[in-house]
């Protein structure tokens, strides 16, 4: 597995695999037993643990042909439901670097940004090809470029949209945003006098 | 302090520029966060990665902490029987210790789900924003707040800088005319309204509910409303503060008195919505036409009026019905199928989104003089130690206790079975929760039914859903 993100990301490279289904929410990705924890370390043999022990081996997670893969590719409202960020840290603990799908729940959206991971989208009839042409050939190697919003696999290509201020936060290594909000600690200083609760109203 | 200067707009416009920091480069905005919420669950990886970075708290007096997703519900002395319960737990004591931070923990009178104890202690306010860990934090909307969950790595930024890079949303307005029925509540409301536009319909939405039948609700009704927006995709959802929001604020413990008050009052009022403000979308429903609510699959966004049946294929969009086949194999329900009358195995009363004291008399108005049906598990989770100590001042723990329900201790419990309160096998529920997801009650096949404290208690003593309007209650709440 490659390390985790950091600094910018232009481009994921690698296999690809498909998880089917609208609406897939968090507590699926990673049910809530394996919350109880405080490190996020073991998280990636943990994802979608329940739907995997249904499948008994049957689930793209489990089966041969896509082990390693590193894009996973989704329907709609992908990760819905809870805010837990074990959710994509169980995807990339895995070895998930980038989704592609339909539509994202926001909170997801967000917690991969923070993660370095590109939520990409495209509309429905265009995900279902390039779902049926992972299934295909999931041998095949593929290539999200973000600079050029597309997915390649070795014939065939799509456009893809990344949300424009991601885009550029993932382009430029400026995902992780801690240190830019620490950046304006006079800026809050100041905004924080403009906000009469801050003191508890006690000035008039 | 500034009255002036504000812009015309939506509160949600206002309360947004009041705590714009910067924008930041490449294009989200840097927010200020007035009020962040923490619990044991999302918290301990972010006070992790400050240590590693070298950072400290920033504002300590601006985060407050509460147990809650692991806590037993049987017996809470310590250590806790499960030790992993008990490590996160002892991990947010050392933590908030080493940075300052004020936990309410068990045995504190304080101790609660944080989306009930915020607003019980005055935390939550008017024009904050809040932010916390935890998707139902769109609860604190109910008072004009913009709040909004966040992941762990939000949580590690907003106690580092106080603040988040965040993307403005836009608003829709749910407009609800007219007034609930007798024995309709805002979670049949709040049940429909997602039914209507669909678990993702709010995404990159901010829901402010409105008009009279939202007007005429209590605080308690309002924040079950605005807890569930996340379910409808909205990542927060609020309303306007009035007169009832500030008679439910004043007096209590974090909110100011005296002629602060008066100032507080007027600020608030400054930043209702304008008359003119421009929203986004708006949405209009009849409250009268709505009836107590449940869900019948696998989101909170199929849902069924009590007198409806599962609807078949042919009744959905399209794009619902991969996911309605789905729900009728995990359900193990059949289109055609009417929801009254479907059996249960357990009743739970609580959450964050049902476990206030109006909820807990509105279940025990219901459970009063009648008995849990014969094999069903039934039991009351008060959703605080305030709300269970108020409860109990009332009697409504006997009442529960002598129908035959268990009265628990205070946590999330069986909303999302962190602790060992779970559904087994594939029991059903009926649950005044929030998410009917596959697996979310502890039991991987396991099945839920969401629908409000008083139909729940109402299946507990029929042993299947029925309509809670027709019951006869013996006291009204």
């Amino acid at each position: 597995m490659s390390s985790f993100p950091s600094g910018p990301v232009k481009q994921v490279v690698g296999r690809t695999l498909v998880i089917r289904g609208e609406d897939i929410d968090t507590d699926r990705i990673i049910p809530a037993r394996f919350l109880k924890c405080v490190s996020f370390d073991a998280l990636g043999d943990q994802v979608f643990a329940d739907d995997r022990r249904e499948c008994k081996g049957e689930h793209p997670f489990d089966q041969e042909r896509f082990q390693g893969a590193s894009i996973l590719v989704v329907n709609g409202n992908f990760g819905c439901g809870s805010s837990r960020e074990h959710a994509p840290q169980a995807l990339m603990r895995w070895g998930i670097r980038a989704v592609v799908g339909v539509s994202f729940a926001e909170i997801f959206h967000g917690n991969c940004l923070a993660l370095g991971i590109p939520c990409a989208t495209a509309p429905a009839a265009e995900v279902e090809s390039i779902q049926q042409r992972v299934m295909e050939a999931p041998h095949l190697s593929w290539s999200l470029d973000l600079e050029l919003e597309r997915l390649t696999s070795e014939d065939q290509q799509w456009g893809i949209a990344v949300d424009e201020g991601p885009r550029q936060m993932l382009l430029n290594g400026r995902w992780d945003a801690t240190s830019q909000l620490l950046a304006h600690g006079s800026e809050i200083q100041k905004l924080m006098q403009g906000l009469p609760y801050i003191d508890g109203f006690s000035n008039s | 302090m500034q009255l002036s200067g504000l812009s015309s707009g939506t509160l949600y416009d206002k309360v947004w520029d009041l705590h714009r920091v910067t924008e930041l480069p490449g294009g989200s905005t840097q927010l200020f966060v007035g009020l962040h919420l923490i619990h044991e669950v999302t918290s301990p990886q972010a006070f992790a990665a400050l240590r590693d970075k070298g950072l400290s708290v920033r504002c300590p007096e601006r985060t407050v902490a509460t147990v809650d997703h692991i806590v037993p519900t049987t017996s809470q002395s310590r250590p806790f029987a499960d030790p992993l319960a008990e490590e996160m737990l002892s991990t947010l004591e050392c933590n908030c210790a080493d940075h300052g931070i004020t936990l309410h923990g068990i045995g504190s009178g304080r101790q609660g789900i944080v989306h009930v104890i915020a607003p019980e202690l005055g935390l939550t306010q008017p024009g904050m924003t809040v932010a916390c860990g935890d998707s139902h934090t769109s609860t604190h909307g109910a008072f004009g707040a913009i709040a909004f969950g966040i992941g762990t790595s939000q949580v590690r930024d907003v106690l580092a800088s106080q603040s988040l890079a965040m993307s403005k949303l836009k608003v829709r307005r749910i407009k609800v005319n007219g007034r609930l029925a007798d024995g309709v509540s805002a979670k049949d409301l709040i049940l429909h309204v997602i039914r209507t536009l669909g678990v993702k319909g709010g995404v990159g939405f901010a829901y402010e509910f409105a008009g009279p039948a939202v007007e005429a609700l209590s605080m308690e009704e309002r924040m079950t409303l605005c807890n569930m927006a996340i379910e409808g995709g909205a990542r927060c959802g609020y309303v306007n503060p009035d007169q009832v929001t500030f008679d439910y604020l004043n007096g209590r413990a974090g909110v100011p008195s005296g002629a602060a008050w008066d100032r507080a009052v007027t600020w608030w009022r400054s930043l209702v919505s304008d008359p003119d403000a421009v929203v986004d979308d708006e949405v209009v429903f009849d409250a009268a036409s709505i009836a107590p609510t449940v869900t019948w699959g696998i989101t909170p966004g199929q849902g069924l009026g009590i007198d409806e049946c599962v609807p078949g294929l042919e009744q959905l969009e399209p794009g619902e019905r991969p996911i309605a086949e789905e729900a009728y194999r995990y359900m193990d329900l059949q289109p055609g199928t009417a929801i009254a009358g479907v059996p249960v195995d357990v009743c739970f009363i609580g959450s964050c989104t049902n476990g206030r004291l109006s909820d807990l008399r509105a279940a025990a108005a219901v459970a009063l003089g009648r008995h849990v049906a014969v094999g069903i598990k039934a039991f009351v989770v008060p959703g605080s130690e305030q709300v269970a100590k108020a409860a109990e001042a009332e009697g409504l723990d006997r009442v529960f206790l002598d129908a035959g329900f268990e009265w628990r201790e205070p946590g999330c419990s069986m909303c999302l079975a962190m602790n060992s309160d779970r559904l087994e096998g594939r029991q059903i529920s009926a649950s005044s929760s929030n998410r009917n997801f596959k697996g979310r009650q502890g039991s991987a096949s396991g099945r839920t039914l969401l629908m409000s404290p008083a139909m729940v208690a109402a299946a507990a003593v029929h042993g299947q859903v029925i309509d809670v309007r027709t019951l006869s209650l013996q006291v009204t709440v």
